[in-house]
């Protein structure tokens, strides 16, 4: 070797740019620290760009600045017109636009190294073997994370509604990912025509965009989060194999540690339903009950908001505890409005957090914190529910398979085995919900039919603001 | 060994990193958690810079510049969009 080479610089520097990234998240998995955890690792990955620049060199800059302009100003419009209630949305819109990026470098990769010299070669022998499979598998990764992520944001958003059950749906799956993964590799190791190769490479492409659409279709509901988590993980697994195909370790690096983390999340959402993955990813769970016998109600007491804001006066210790009808009707700022009421007359007043609640992982803690309800008040389920036989009233709003005492009373049932915010158990319940319809898992909830229950029917936001009046009259 | 192994193990010991790093996160933070390493997985950036470097609008090109505006509006928007749900979080009593 003779002297320093500008690439062992930038190698140096992309060691800082990956302590970044590994320092600050593990800074943002800390409650107190977890904001500068975020700006570091946005500082690894302006590093990660600056170093990127360095190696390059001296080129035309001009798609270069464009494209960066043009994302950025993309990137900043959606998140400040975005509100608070769209995060699920946002997540999952973000996490395509990763998985498609992931399988257009790998594209972009190809065509410029194959099918524009039309060098006659197959793109094993031009890029490698070990770069050309991986660039299959990052397109078969990045396409079907791309539309997954489409189709789940578009189902958070409600503009697709239901879980379609798909025909053969295993069968199909498993057609349509392994045979675009043998377009793909016929493609890359076996055509020298370029032509040939290229429409190859487009039908992997279309192949598992299709995959990712057959993968979300049939989920929904109370699966949202566990779906969310893991095209999060393959999002970070097609960087990673996008990196291997450039043969860049900083991608590799860093997908990798994404992919892993996905996977963990992922697992922790199926364990706090009691359900494997594989349950998950079969679908069609629930939800067609509709006028099934069993959903029948007999001695529902329902209540108004009066007599509630009466019950509340006298009680020492309340627990709200949450759901995504919360979310839905934007009740969360009537929810600290009332938690606040409450405080002032000295009553204790703590929100019992299930890990499922809502659409995605944390879902409700981003929603509480939104509003302003101080993290102190925000409890999980573990820890609230050796409490709830001392206390004395439970709000539950919008919330309905995550209190089901079904959970454990029909250990066979679509729930059974769920862990659950166990509120029957405090001395008196107020359910705040608009009908007696069920929840995702399409089963009857006994809690409504308690004695200690009193179901308060309306919309959470309207039912919250009148017992926040009732309260501070 | 050659560059591919040399890969090969950091891809495998950055999987364990991944694990270790996760594996104890209060459930509060699991959304900005993702929505943080969501915005990680658009590192895809750096490999859509190195493509996108002439400035003949070939195919490949164009393909690049789609990879590096989505890649763009990934690591921005996802940080940014972290920092906004943080700010609500913690740190404030």
């Amino acid at each position: 070797m003779t002297g320093i080479e500008i690439t062992d610089v930038t190698a140096v520097l992309a060691l800082g740019s990956i302590a970044l990234f590994v320092l600050g998240l593990k800074r943002l998995a800390k409650v107190r620290t977890s904001r500068s955890g975020n700006a570091l690792m946005a500082a690894g990955m302006l590093l990660a760009v600056v170093i990127t620049l360095i190696e390059v060199g001296r080129v035309d800059y001009r798609w270069i600045a464009g494209g960066l302009a043009v994302g950025t100003a993309i990137g900043i419009v959606i998140v400040v017109r975005a509100r608070a209630t769209k995060m699920p949305q946002i997540v999952a819109r973000f996490n395509g636009f990763g998985g498609a990026a992931s399988a257009l470098v790998a594209m972009s990769l190809f065509w410029g190294a194959v099918v524009e010299p039309a060098s006659a070669a197959t793109t094993a022998t031009v890029l490698g073997g070990t770069s050309a499979a991986t660039m299959v598998l990052s397109v078969l990764i990045g396409s079907s994370t791309f539309s997954g992520s489409v189709l789940a944001e578009l189902k958070l958003s409600g503009r697709i509604d239901g879980a379609p059950r798909i025909p053969v749906r295993a069968a199909l799956m498993g057609l349509l990912l392994v045979g675009g993964a043998a377009l793909g590799v016929v493609g890359a190791f076996a055509v020298t025509d370029t032509t040939l190769a290229a429409g190859l490479v487009v039908g992997l492409l279309v192949a598992a965009a299709l995959a990712g659409i057959v993968l979300v279709l049939p989920i929904g509901g109370a699966d949202m989060p566990v779906v969310i988590s893991l095209l999060n993980s393959l999002s970070g697994l097609a960087a990673a194999a996008t990196g291997f195909a450039l043969a860049n370790n900083l991608l590799i690096m860093a997908g990798t540690i994404v992919g892993a983390a996905g996977l963990i999340l992922t697992q922790i959402m199926c364990k706090a339903m009691n359900r494997s993955l594989v349950n998950v990813m079969v679908g069609g769970y629930g939800g067609d009950g509709g006028g099934d016998a069993d959903t029948e109600y007999t001695g529902v007491v329902s209540g108004d908001a009066e007599e509630a804001a009466m019950v509340l006066e006298a009680a020492e210790s309340v627990v709200i505890v949450p759901g995504y009808g919360l979310a839905v009707a934007r009740a969360q700022h009537a929810a600290h409005e009332v938690a606040k009421a409450l405080a002032e007359q000295g009553t204790r007043v703590r929100f019992g957090i299930h890990p499922v609640a809502g659409r995605m992982p944390g879902h409700m803690n981003v929603v509480l914190a939104e509003a302003e309800v101080p993290y102190e008040q925000l409890a999980e389920m573990d820890e609230i529910n050796p409490d709830l036989s001392q206390t004395d009233v439970v709000i539950v709003v919008g919330a309905n398979d995550v209190v089901n005492p079904a959970a454990s009373s029909d250990p066979t049932g679509p729930i059974g085995g769920m862990p659950i915010i166990e509120v029957e158990r405090a001395r008196r319940v107020f359910v705040i919900k608009r009908s007696l319809s069920p929840g995702y898992a399409g089963i009857k909830n006994e809690l409504f039919e308690r004695d200690n229950t009193v179901m308060l029917f309306g919309d959470a936001k309207e039912v919250l603001d009148s017992l926040a009046t009732e309260l501070s009259a | 060994m050659g560059p591919m192994l040399v890969s090969l193990y950091v891809f495998v010991l950055a999987g364990f990193l991944g694990f270790e790093l996760i594996r104890k996160v209060p459930p509060t933070l699991h959304t900005p958690l993702m929505s943080g390493a969501n915005a990680m997985s658009g590192i895809t950036i750096a490999g859509a810079l190195t493509l996108v470097v002439v400035a003949e609008p070939r195919v490949s090109v164009l393909i690049g510049v789609v990879a590096l505006v989505l890649a763009t509006i990934n690591v921005v928007g996802g940080f940014l969009v972290t920092d906004r749900m943080l700010s609500t979080f913690g740190g404030r009593r």
